[in-house]
């Protein structure tokens, strides 16, 4: 009973709000480093240097009006947002926090669930989340809205294939696809060392996936006036966002995971090696943003045709070899 | 092209990167733009039409507004008209004093230039980093003429005032400073590769199409004319002073932006050359038609109170003639055409806009791109509405 139901149970509890508050608190993060970056001081007024904004937004977003545009699908227009909200959180549960530890002789994993499918669960889901963006361009009836989610659909068919090659490398490395499994295999040297290539590709597609700068073709505020989510309003939006951040949440423990060691490190508990690390991709995330302008989306699709996916490949093919070698 | 295939889209008034409010209706298959039409007339405030119920001396806060961006170059084109139509010279230490803020006016429209065509093009740093060097040219501003955005300095005849040791001051710690902020400029975008491939090869024009079209200034250049009037037609004594012209070659938006960027330095230049070779003498002339009596006199000597008088209810009085003159703004050739009527209004103001015509070359520059490059030519031309409208 215990360890069937209440203990996961509690895990869902506590991994639901704290990851909602990470990610509440990665958009505070990400408005004050653009802020410091830029020059300006980014959110000060509500609460200690800004710290209650997050809060203050989502009340604020809590009692704006809600606005369905007349030639909207309505059904799918208010489907679009839970789509992409509920699957940013599934992903949240495979996540590996930290090593496992024992408390009152029970051992404890901090993680929800260790599927053997581990990282396929999470590609797959990934991409289930697109629909969310796609849809939700495609059903406000907006043209601006149509081609965030023309350019969404285009982006998850290519940036989804060298993510996965990327992660293929490490399978075969790991021999497993279970992510606990990737983190323990990592005990002593770092995936990024063994597969410097992986990552650089992981990295970037991992970017691309987000459809954040420089390839947020689906937004793109300049060019398309936010895109997809430019007839959202409310709530519907904060969800829109909400997933967004904790799909760069996930992005970012994901390359934790697979390349720089999960929990590992010394000194300090692993859950805390496990957030340095973490947040150490979110702040390259952010600063990425602040410095890069944005591809053209015809380049960005080149640039994953014609040189991620074939260093990708050909990534697996050496990798390949020299196991078979060695 | 088959109906039905391609979809209208209406990019502006509103749009986040058609500044100001430019509207243009492009007509697209996939993102490739077919057709592009550009509206103008939703900053129409009438300005020309207003100058002819104002006096000349009360019309130049009209022309501070035409080209918001870089006011003090339209005061620039608006009292060197007048002057021309009255047949004032101007004195030495005005004409310098007049350069400088006119070349503060031009780095303050192309930083409001840089900030935005970067943040279109998706660099949303460059902007802040931009505005913080506008800043102090504004601070420049309100130190000599107390006006920030819109000075208002120039006065017909002159300028306001003389200088104060904090504008020397603040001129020479801006002339020192500037080169190493261009430089951050550079860093970020000049050889970034995203930032090269998004505009080598967009929107170019050829040299002949773009005098075909009427540009001037740094998108004329762009193309490689070297057609500058402040070489070309020197005036305000700028053939006292040593600069180049800088010239691009393919006319695409990567060499509007290099054109632009060397044009800052260049613009550092003059302001150095002026503010260290600041003749001495009095900053307007001293004729009792058109400048005012200096204050102290007009509290002792009832002459003097009477003459400013005049000039304040009824203003300098224009001949009956025509005239038209061009200076360079910072979009290009800003041209007054004025028809006096020897009365104290000009009977007609004209105003040349070079942003209208670069708006008006949109069509030919869009077609064939991405919807994405159209973001980056628009940005690339530097259009201000203020201008265009009038």
């Amino acid at each position: 009973m215990i360890d069937f139901f209440i203990i996961p149970v509690i895990k869902v509890i506590i991994l639901f709000t704290v990851c909602l508050l990470i990610v509440a608190y990665t958009t505070w993060a990400e408005r004050k480093i653009l802020g410091h970056i830029q020059l300006r001081y980014g959110p000060m007024r509500v609460g200690w240097h800004g710290l209650l904004q997050p809060i203050a937004d989502g009340i604020k977003n809590f009692f704006k009006e809600e606005v369905i545009p007349d030639n909207a699908d309505k059904a799918v227009f208010l489907l679009a947002p839970v789509i992409s909200i509920s699957v940013a959180i599934i992903l949240l549960a495979i996540i590996p926090f930290g090593e496992p530890f024992t408390i009152f002789g029970k051992k404890i994993t901090l993680w929800l669930a260790n599927p053997s499918i581990g990282i396929l669960f999470i590609l797959g889901f990934a991409t289930l989340g697109s629909y969310g963006t796609i849809l939700g361009g495609w059903s406000s009836g907006n043209k601006y809205g149509y081609m965030g989610g023309l350019r969404a659909s285009a982006m998850i068919l290519s940036y989804e294939l060298s993510l996965a090659f990327a992660v293929i490398s490490i399978i075969m490395m790991t021999g497993s696809l279970s992510l606990v499994d990737m983190v323990s295999a990592q005990h002593g040297l770092w995936n990024v060392v063994k597969q410097p290539v992986a990552f650089f590709v992981f990295l970037i597609s991992g970017t691309a996936e987000l459809n954040r700068t420089p390839f947020d073709m689906p937004e793109a505020e300049s060019e398309l006036c936010c895109g997809y989510n430019v007839e959202y309003s409310s709530m519907k939006f904060a969800l829109f966002f909400l997933a967004e951040y904790t799909h760069m949440f996930v992005f970012a423990s994901l390359v934790t995971t697979l390349f720089l060691g999960g929990w590992h490190g010394p000194f300090l508990p692993g859950i805390v090696w496990f957030f340095i690390k973490t947040f150490a991709i979110i702040f390259v995330c952010i600063w990425v943003r602040a410095t890069f302008p944005r591809l053209r989306y015809d380049k960005v699709m080149k640039l994953e045709w014609k040189f991620l996916l074939p260093v990708a490949l050909a990534n697996v093919i050496v990798t390949g070899a020299v196991m078979a070698l060695v | 092209m088959a109906e039905g295939k391609t979809i209208t889209l209406n990019m502006g008034p509103h749009h986040p990167a058609t500044h100001g409010v430019l509207r243009v209706e492009v007509e697209l298959d996939g993102e490739i733009i077919v057709k592009a039409t550009p509206y103008i007339g939703y900053l129409h405030r009438g300005i020309e039409k207003l100058a002819e119920s104002k006096n000349y001396q009360q019309a130049i806060p009209l022309s501070d507004r035409l080209d918001y961006a870089s006011a003090s170059a339209n005061n620039m084109g608006y009292c060197t008209a007048v002057e021309k139509l009255m047949g004032i010279e101007v004195p030495k230490r005005a004409q310098y004093l007049r350069v400088i803020m006119a070349e503060l006016a031009r780095i303050m429209g192309h930083h409001l230039w840089i900030g935005t065509h970067a943040l279109d093009i998706g660099a949303m740093t460059v902007i802040f980093y931009a505005f913080r060097d506008r800043e102090m040219i504004m601070d420049i501003n309100e130190e000599i003429a107390g006006y920030r955005l819109t000075p208002t300095f120039f006065r017909i005849g002159g300028v306001a005032a003389d200088t104060t040791p904090d504008f020397i001051k603040k001129v020479r710690e801006f002339v020192k400073w500037f080169p190493k902020a261009l430089q951050g400029y550079h860093t970020l975008l000049t050889e970034n590769k995203i930032w090269t491939t998004r505009t080598m090869g967009i929107g170019p024009i050829s040299a002949k199409d773009a005098i075909n079209a009427g540009l001037t200034g740094p998108s004329l250049r762009g193309s490689g004319v070297a057609y500058d009037i402040r070489k070309a037609f020197p005036y305000s004594s700028y053939d006292d002073f040593d600069f180049k012209i800088p010239v691009g070659e393919k006319g695409d938006v990567y060499d509007r932006y290099l054109v632009r960027m060397e044009e800052f330095a260049q613009s550092i230049k003059i302001i150095d050359q002026a503010i260290e070779n600041l003749p001495e003498g009095p900053v307007a002339i001293d004729s009792p038609w058109i400048t005012n009596p200096d204050l102290v006199s007009v509290q002792t000597d009832i002459s003097e109170l009477a003459r400013r008088f005049v000039l304040h209810t009824k203003g300098p009085v224009g001949p009956d003639k025509e005239v038209y003159h061009a200076v360079e703004g910072a979009k290009g050739e800003l041209g007054f055409y004025l028809v006096g009527d020897g009365t104290e209004h000009p009977f007609r103001m004209k105003v040349r806009s070079p942003c209208f015509y670069l708006a008006s070359a949109l069509p030919r520059l869009l077609v064939g791109h991405m919807i994405a490059d159209a973001i980056a030519i628009i940005g690339s031309i530097d259009v201000v509405l203020g201008e265009i409208d009038r």
